[in-house]
């Protein structure tokens, strides 16, 4: 159970606060309410260009790493589609440096020239080592815009091309700024070795002048449901064949979310998950195979990816996944394969909750999703998913028409 | 009055903290099994780290301590290789494996209230497990498959390569697999490997965590009475034979759009009186993200997503690495500014205000490093490992608060020389 305490500014900034007494560090996470699925379809990547820009000296501090590692503080910022998250661990007696940085970046950036020239130059090389200068490094930029016809889950976050990025103007940046980094539109959580009463004070005078912005009313294009199944095959210059599928599945709200979950860890979850046993272990077709899903807040994905052993066909790999599919489908579950991937997700909530820094995380996360408290309920959620559900939801998803197939081919 | 948003708030600096390494508990198992024991956290988990000296300065032949340590768990004499797995993730526990140069470990982390229900099977696959065929066949099959993969990417060859620079292709430091070794192992080298290093081997074991209250005899039942620690076990001496070459550039994919640089110089290990203060040295040059090589080749240049220095430490020897994946048309001048970063912090004294922060900065992170028990174990386990006590981590907090710009110098010139460094380009 983590404990929390919850008020909001005039602006709008709502405040989490969790106090941890056993630990010498606070940490102080921003988490934005803007990702990539926010972006214009003609200036993508822009949400993660915006995480590097903010690195670059806001109004009144030209140098955001300096003041916070001379406190003894460390930092780091993730986007994804759906938000973008800001985060510092710093020894709690000099919390105030971190409000301090950033208020000002809230605030307002400094706009440098120079910062975006160079950060449209990292984030080039950041393509080029994870998506072009690797293999299968384009397979989700191929996969996404198979899958998604409307919806902006249909570009990655770091853009869906370099020309996007690389044409980003200072205009563009100033709009989408003073569009999404407003007060009203961020949540601030501070966790660790602090006082309600300390942060209370804190927020209002670093982060209560700020001005509220214009209320951001999120009005995303729906993806139809897709009545046929779609499929693409690709060759390059890869070792191994690659097989993944995609289905569509509901959001972070819809009743079968964490029947959805329960399923990937049914089949992908571990060594002695379905996939792995039957597909690597007895049948050798794969050499790896995965099953995850997306976790997003509008509806996501559920995926299945795996190597093929060399030698092993295409359609041979398919058939035997489509069979554990079916399986999943047509018979339902013995109690004990359901307790245990319960089991497992007890353990991974205990194991994350360990550090002040996910605690922080999550609170910010779930009070994204509406209520911060949600966190301490996710446990008993997955506890009254029951083996109807998951076969219920599982015929539901694992549908011929509801897939993609990206079919990708070794060259040699 | 207006808020002054100029001025920096008013900080304790990071050398002033009080930074303790708080103590261990030990105790020994019947079988004089030496457990190290950190106990606390929030959370109701725990871990256990059994660490044998089975790591592959000890095998016969290239990949049986790594395929050994791998196949621990895929059957014993009394369960196959998916009911042990499945007992495991039953009750939400993870098993990890890991196979260094020295050391090999077994790692369980669970929840308290299941500790009792799988500490038996920790035990069984240290004990009796049986390595079958069928399990070899098939890690093999995927171990070949995933080196092919991996030999499609410029940065994994670069860490090879490097290090067969640095130590020699026979050293354990030095040496790597390639696919006629994962061939060439039989089901007799994994057995016998077992036997000597692991069922009759050498182990000490690490715990942190909430514990349950009879885990000490949890673990005498079922660690304390195998025939653990009875032999010694000798550490062969490998000589190093580094490259006589200093300088390599390398096509491994001609479509590539960056090149993977590495350059590395052997180095001291933490025991030579230098160690402590080269890590303000590394930090200043290129060890976190506000170092000279970030600010001035990612920062302020663009050439690169990321580049890091870091000192290697093995057990008996150490490397100081430069590493980074840059544009394909700026590697050559990715590598002219890493050298000439080094004749700046050789012939050049270093602000008082820059050293301060790296200092803080150091400080502040191994603060928050040390919080929570496994972070604290964890620590203590290298230590422990590579014989070094907390009058190192005292020595080294002192060294780094008192560290002049005259000594940083003194340390660039001896230890940051160009001619010194192995330079290798994987495109």
């Amino acid at each position: 159970m983590i404990q929390f305490e919850k008020f909001q500014l005039d602006n709008g900034l709502k405040v989490l606060v969790h106090q941890d007494t056993s630990t010498p560090m606070a940490v102080v996470n921003v988490l934005y309410n803007v990702g990539a699925k926010d972006e214009d379809p003609n200036k993508t990547g822009f949400a993660h260009l915006f995480e590097h820009l903010m690195f670059g000296g806001s109004v009144n501090i030209p140098v955001y790493d300096e003041p916070l590692q001379r406190a003894g503080g460390e930092n780091n910022a993730y986007t994804t589609n759906d938000l973008t998250n800001y985060y510092c661990q710093i020894p709690a007696e000099n919390i105030e440096t971190a409000f301090w940085l950033e208020s000002d970046r809230m605030l307002s950036l400094a706009f440098s020239k120079k910062s975006l020239e160079v950060q449209r130059k990292v984030v080039c090389e950041e393509f080029k080592e994870h998506y072009i200068n690797k293999p299968y490094g384009d397979t989700w930029h191929k996969m996404r815009s198979l899958a998604y016809t409307q919806h902006p889950y249909r570009w990655m976050t770091i853009g869906a091309s370099l020309q996007h990025v690389e044409d980003a103007t200072m205009e563009d940046v100033k709009d989408f700024f003073f569009q999404f980094y407003r007060p009203n539109n961020a949540i601030l959580v501070v966790t660790g070795n602090v006082q309600t009463e300390q942060v209370k004070q804190l927020a209002q005078k670093w982060f209560g002048p700020i001005e509220a912005g214009k209320p951001y009313v999120r009005n995303l294009p729906k993806e139809p449901v897709q009545e046929k199944s779609r499929s693409m095959d690709v060759r390059a210059d890869v070792p191994l064949d690659m097989l993944m599928m995609t289905w569509h599945m509901g959001g972070r709200f819809d009743e079968g979310y964490h029947a959805t979950d329960l399923i990937t860890e049914v089949l992908g979850g571990g060594a002695s998950a379905r996939l792995y046993e039957q597909l690597i272990k007895v049948k050798q077709i794969f050499s790896s195979i995965d099953c995850y899903h997306f976790g997003t807040v509008d509806p996501g994905l559920l995926v299945i990816e795996g190597k093929l052993v060399k030698g092993v066909s295409m359609a041979v790999a398919e058939k035997a996944v489509l069979e554990e599919v079916e399986k999943i489908k047509n018979n339902i579950l013995d109690a004990k394969e359901v307790q245990k991937v319960i089991n497992k997700t007890e353990s991974v909530i205990c194991f994350e909750d360990m550090s002040i820094m996910n605690r922080a995380h999550s609170l910010a996360y779930y009070e994204l999703l509406g209520d911060a408290d949600l966190m301490n309920k996710e446990l008993s959620m997955y506890q009254k998913v029951t083996p109807a559900m998951i076969q219920h939801t599982a015929q539901q998803i694992f549908q011929d028409s509801n897939r993609n197939t990206l079919y990708y081919y070794s060259k040699s | 009055m207006a808020l002054d948003r100029i001025v920096a708030p008013l900080i304790k600096d990071a050398i002033d903290f009080d930074i303790q390494l708080k103590p261990y508990q030990k105790f020994a198992l019947d079988n004089g099994v030496e457990v190290y024991a950190y106990e606390g956290g929030a959370q109701e988990v725990l871990m256990v780290d059994m660490v044998f000296d089975a790591g592959n300065t000890y095998e016969p032949k290239n990949w049986v301590a790594a395929a050994t340590n791998f196949l621990l768990k895929n059957g014993t004499s009394t369960k196959t290789s998916f009911e042990i797995t499945d007992a495991f993730e039953f009750y939400g526990a993870h098993l990890n494996r890991t196979c260094t140069n020295e050391t090999a470990t077994v790692t369980l982390h669970c929840l308290t209230k299941h500790f009792e229900s799988v500490i038996p099977l920790m035990g069984e696959i240290v004990s009796e497990a049986t390595f079958p065929e069928k399990e070899i066949a098939i890690l093999k099959q995927n171990q070949i498959q995933r080196l092919l993969l991996n030999l499609k990417k410029g940065d994994f060859i670069a860490n090879r390569l490097i290090d067969e620079y640095l130590f020699g292709i026979q050293h354990p430091y030095g040496k790597y697999s390639v696919e006629q070794d994962y061939k060439n192992i039989t089901r007799e080298d994994l057995v016998a490997f077992y036997k000597q290093y692991y069922q009759e081997g050498k182990c000490v074991i690490f715990i942190a965590g909430k514990f349950p209250t009879n885990i000490q005899a949890l673990l005498n039942k079922h660690i304390g009475q195998l025939p653990l620690n009875k032999k010694e076990i000798k550490e062969q001496a490998h000589p190093i034979v580094s490259a006589t070459e200093k300088k390599y550039s390398i096509v491994n994919d001609a479509a590539s759009v960056q090149g993977s640089i590495r350059l590395a110089r052997p180095f001291i290990t933490r025991h030579h009186p230098d160690f402590p203060a080269t890590q303000v040295l590394n930090n200043l040059f290129g060890g976190f993200f506000g170092s000279r090589l970030m600010s001035n080749i990612r920062e302020d240049k663009g050439y690169t997503y990321g580049i890091h220095s870091f000192l290697q430490n093995y057990k008996h020897a150490g490397v100081w690495m430069v590493s980074t994946d840059a544009g394909k048309d700026v590697c050559t001048a990715t590598i002219a500014e890493v050298y000439k970063e080094m004749k700046k912090l050789r012939e050049e004294l270093v602000e008082e205000e820059e050293l301060k922060l790296v200092k803080n900065y150091m400080l502040g992170a191994l603060l928050g490093d040390l919080d929570g028990p496994f972070q604290i174990i964890s620590r203590w386990k290298s230590y422990l490992l590579n014989d070094l006590s907390e009058e190192y981590f005292y020595r080294t907090i002192q060294v780094v608060r008192a560290l002049q710009p005259e000594e940083i110098i003194a340390l660039a010139n001896t230890y940051l020389n160009e001619e010194d460094f192995y330079e290798l380009v994987v495109y």
